[in-house]
């Protein structure tokens, strides 16, 4: 018999607790209610955490950002390899409310992993990653001979 | 504590369109703690009230707009709101909101009468 529940590494992603039966009700409601952008993001069940991603370019560098909620700074980490940037970490559920009773669980907890290919060379060097209010920003400034150039051209 | 849905909260509810951000909320002898996901927003751009047994959250997207283009964007740029109902042994006088990191707790302790005890055998 085959599975259709997509294969993922175990332990990487747990199945979120769906709280008490009685929440389901309201679960169900928040869905029709929804509007369907938000429906999208129900398919979170069955991948794990997505935090969104945005990417950026202006004339001098790349730049990205994540949504990432209630991270510590040091469980984030910002790799670059070959032309990719990759975002990746863990969230770690509160320790003082282990032993409370769970009414509603709809934060994902556990790792993460993105990865981003760069649409043309960065300044490896000069990589910046900021993290405030929930959102990772990194600039990836362009490399000199990336940027685009203006060449002056004199006419006789 | 639930969350009461839109048909409840018609008379408050907002033409412009807002996120629900995803909660967890969980219930101690002591009280209740709620924790809202709302990343961009901090300090300055919550709003929190407390009507009729209701407490709304509303969060303002705070963060500054990123210079140049879009290339790929997955993020949404809608405030967040949502409204729940509070459990009535709830002390709204004593509730206390935290925000970090994009994350707002709020602790909702229940009165002093109705919280266990434990009574004495003479």
């Amino acid at each position: 018999m085959s599975s259709m529940i997509r294969w993922h590494r175990p332990g990487l992603s747990e199945w979120p607790d769906l709280g008490r039966l009685t929440d389901l009700r309201d679960e169900i409601e928040r869905l029709f209610e929804a509007p369907l952008g938000e429906l999208a993001r129900t398919s979170q069940l069955l991948s794990g955490w997505t935090p969104a991603l945005d990417v950026y370019e202006d004339k001098d560098a790349y730049t990205i950002r994540a949504e990432l909620a209630g991270m510590k700074k040091e469980d984030i980490e910002v790799s670059l390899h070959d032309g990719c940037v990759t975002l990746a970490g863990e969230r770690r559920p509160d320790d003082t409310l282990k032993d409370a009773e769970v009414c509603r669980s709809e934060r994902f907890f556990g790792r993460f992993q993105r990865t981003v290919t760069l649409p043309g060379p960065v300044a490896v060097d000069k990589v910046k990653a900021h993290y405030q209010d929930g959102i990772l920003t990194v600039t990836l400034p362009k490399t000199e001979e990336a940027k685009p150039k203006q060449i002056e051209v004199s006419v006789n | 504590m639930k969350p009461t849905t839109q048909k409840e909260s018609s008379p408050a509810r907002p033409t412009r369109e807002y996120i629900s951000p995803d909660v967890n909320i969980y219930e101690t002898s002591e009280g209740y703690v709620l924790q809202a996901e709302m990343p961009g927003v901090n300090k300055q751009g919550l709003e929190i009230t407390l009507e009729n047994n209701e407490i709304t959250l509303v969060g303002h997207r705070q963060a500054p707009a990123v210079a140049g283009e879009a290339l790929f964007r997955e993020s949404r740029a809608a405030d967040y709101r949502r409204v729940f109902e509070l459990d009535p042994a709830i002390d709204t006088e004593k509730v206390v909101a935290r925000m970090d990191q994009g994350v707002l707790t709020l602790t909702l302790p229940k009165s002093e009468r109705v919280k266990p005890r434990r009574i004495k055998v003479d």
